[in-house]
């Protein structure tokens, strides 16, 4: 029979029994009791204080996604149903068909010579998806090519052909330098030039801003991975590229007058125009790197004589308002990505896909829970 | 047929394989969700290990129906018993449940359901904003109830382990004595 357990605050009344000495199935003696007691606690603790810092929630340091996200939704004002970033674009849909020459490089399906369909998204950079058009430095394409199968990659590509930072922090110290101060509607004059004493190569991007011509539409601007990625052929060979869709509309600069003239929404009323005339194509132009290139660092670009191929051809037929088309409730994540295409170690893809997640999770939900109306709602006189 | 003392092989060998992949997902789901590096590694393996939890949770449903499991001490009062019994029954339904909800969730973001490099789950769910919305928050709760819930199982076997020492923990750790 079990003896009844001893109360918690009585003291033994006989000195306690050698530990093999117990009577199967006896309760332990105080002491004995009181550390498996503490043992528990510290267990139960210990796991409960380690999953809290494996979430984020406690050991504040490193930079997690969630804080990310919200470093850029601190920047401007709360638009619920939209991306944090990029958030004005327009849906386009049409078609991509690869070229021998990228299937040599990459067993992925797209580039098995047939038709894949594709969706994707044009749109400009910025939180505010009411911006003008002619206020955004960059441009964008997000591209998914193929079904919900295994073949389905997705990619987003920049105008810009490097980034600012090659590290999720120094994004976040970026973002950060650039809120504005509440009360003057500007950031804090001392927070860039801080920003770029401890970051220096980001120069080089402001330099780009600065210098490098404006396109006067959506049709006649390249797009760039940034990051680059492993390409495996049919034999396992791998090879770090980079690529960019580069279009078969010549380019035309959006010189400093017209600028000032543009409508707000000059963008998707020219790429309109344009469709209505014909499908728009761009060569997706591959960029090999050369043994000892930096394929871990978007802020750095490779020499132009690096050795291009181009891996096929992507046309564009259709394009509509993201708030009812089919690309509004698509996560253009640059990690879904098909056999043929691996990542690179760059911290930046990695960040990116983690950020986008956030986006997505943030505002699917605010239009389920009815806030993203003005999402969702349809245009009016687009 | 005498109630065991000890539950079978099959059933010891899938509660502790299965608790190390339970732990190790609720883990990797949290890590993945807040990591800024290691997502891509993470979320890998987190959805085939969540399919492995399933097919496992099925078969370990199947042999708890059909053996006989060993029976609570008589000693350990109603209000514990109901408390075990019910903490069980919430482990089968959230390890069953969570990765059905997570293949929903992607199924309704429109996401491929990437199991390998080369094999996606056909999606079980259109999809749907409010859906995704929905599902990814069950996901997420659900998790955080079952981490509460290990953590309380795993101080009541240490409990009986350690201070009851009634034989509770010993009916998952070995096979009846011969």
């Amino acid at each position: 029979m079990h003896e009844s357990e001893p109360t918690p605050s009585a003291p033994p009344a006989a000195p306690p029994p050698a530990p093999d000495a117990e009577v199967a199935g006896a309760a332990r003696p105080a002491t004995g009791r009181l550390l498996a007691l503490a043992g528990i606690g510290v267990i139960a603790l210990g796991s409960a204080g380690a999953f809290a810092w494996t979430a984020g929630w406690l050991g504040g340091d490193r930079l997690t996604a969630p804080e990310l996200i919200g470093a850029i939704e601190a920047n401007g004002t709360a638009h619920p149903g939209f991306r944090r970033a990029h958030a004005k674009g327009v849906c386009v849909s049409g078609t991509f068909r690869g070229t021998g020459q990228g299937r040599a490089l990459s067993r992925a399906e797209a580039f098995s010579g047939m038709p894949v369909p594709v969706l994707g998204r044009l749109s400009i950079g910025g939180g505010n998806p009411h911006d003008p058009d002619n206020t955004a430095r960059v441009r964008s394409m997000a591209l998914q090519f193929g079904g919900p199968d295994a073949s389905q990659w997705r990619m987003a590509m920049n105008s810009f052909p490097f980034l600012a930072v090659a590290t999720p922090e120094a994004f976040h110290a970026q973002t950060v330098a650039q809120r504005p101060d509440p009360a003057t509607g500007k950031p804090d004059p001392a927070a860039m030039p801080a920003f770029l004493a401890a970051h220096p190569r980001a120069r080089a991007f402001q330099q780009w801003a600065k210098t490098a011509p404006w396109s006067d539409s959506w049709a006649n601007t390249s797009y760039n991975s940034v990051n680059a990625f492993r390409f495996i052929d049919a034999d396992g060979g791998e090879r770090f590229v980079r690529w960019s869709m580069r279009p078969h509309a010549a380019f035309h600069a959006l010189d400093a007058a017209e600028r000032e003239r543009a409508d707000a929404d000059f963008l998707a009323a020219d790429l309109q125009a344009r469709l209505e005339q014909g499908p728009l194509h761009w060569d997706m132009v591959v960029t090999l790197a050369a043994p000892g290139d930096p394929v871990d660092d978007p802020s750095r670009p490779w020499p132009d004589t690096r050795e291009q191929v181009v891996s096929g051809t992507l046309t564009l037929v259709h394009a509509e308002p993201q708030a009812t088309g089919e690309c509004r409730d698509v996560n253009f994540d640059p990690l879904i990505l098909p056999p043929g295409v691996a990542a690179s170690d760059d911290p930046i893809l990695a960040a990116r896909s983690a950020a986008y997640s956030q986006s997505f999770n943030r505002r699917q939900r605010e239009i389920a829970l009815g806030r993203g109306d003005a999402a969702t709602a349809p245009e009016h006189a687009q | 047929m005498t109630t065991p003392t000890h539950f079978n092989a099959a059933a010891r060998w899938l509660h502790w394989s299965m608790a190390l992949m339970i732990v190790s997902m609720l883990f990797i789901g949290v890590g993945m969700m807040a990591s800024v590096s290691a997502r891509p590694w993470l979320i890998d393996l987190h959805r085939p290990l969540g399919i492995a939890i399933l097919m496992l949770a099925v078969l370990r449903l199947r042999n708890r129906l059909r053996s006989p499991t060993p029976a609570l001490p008589s000693t350990l009062p109603q209000w514990q018993k109901t408390a075990a019994h019910a903490s069980h029954w919430l482990l089968y339904g959230l390890m069953l449940s969570m990765p059905l909800i997570g293949w929903a969730m992607l199924s309704a973001g429109g996401f491929p359901v990437q199991i390998s490099p080369s094999f996606v789950l056909p999606p079980i769910l259109p999809q749907d904003v409010t859906l995704y919305a929905a599902l990814r928050a069950l996901h997420g709760w659900l998790a955080y109830l079952l981490f509460a819930t290990v953590l309380m199982h795993v101080s009541a076997a240490l409990l009986h382990a350690w201070v009851f020492r009634d034989g509770v923990f010993p009916a998952m750790t070995r096979g009846r004595d011969r």
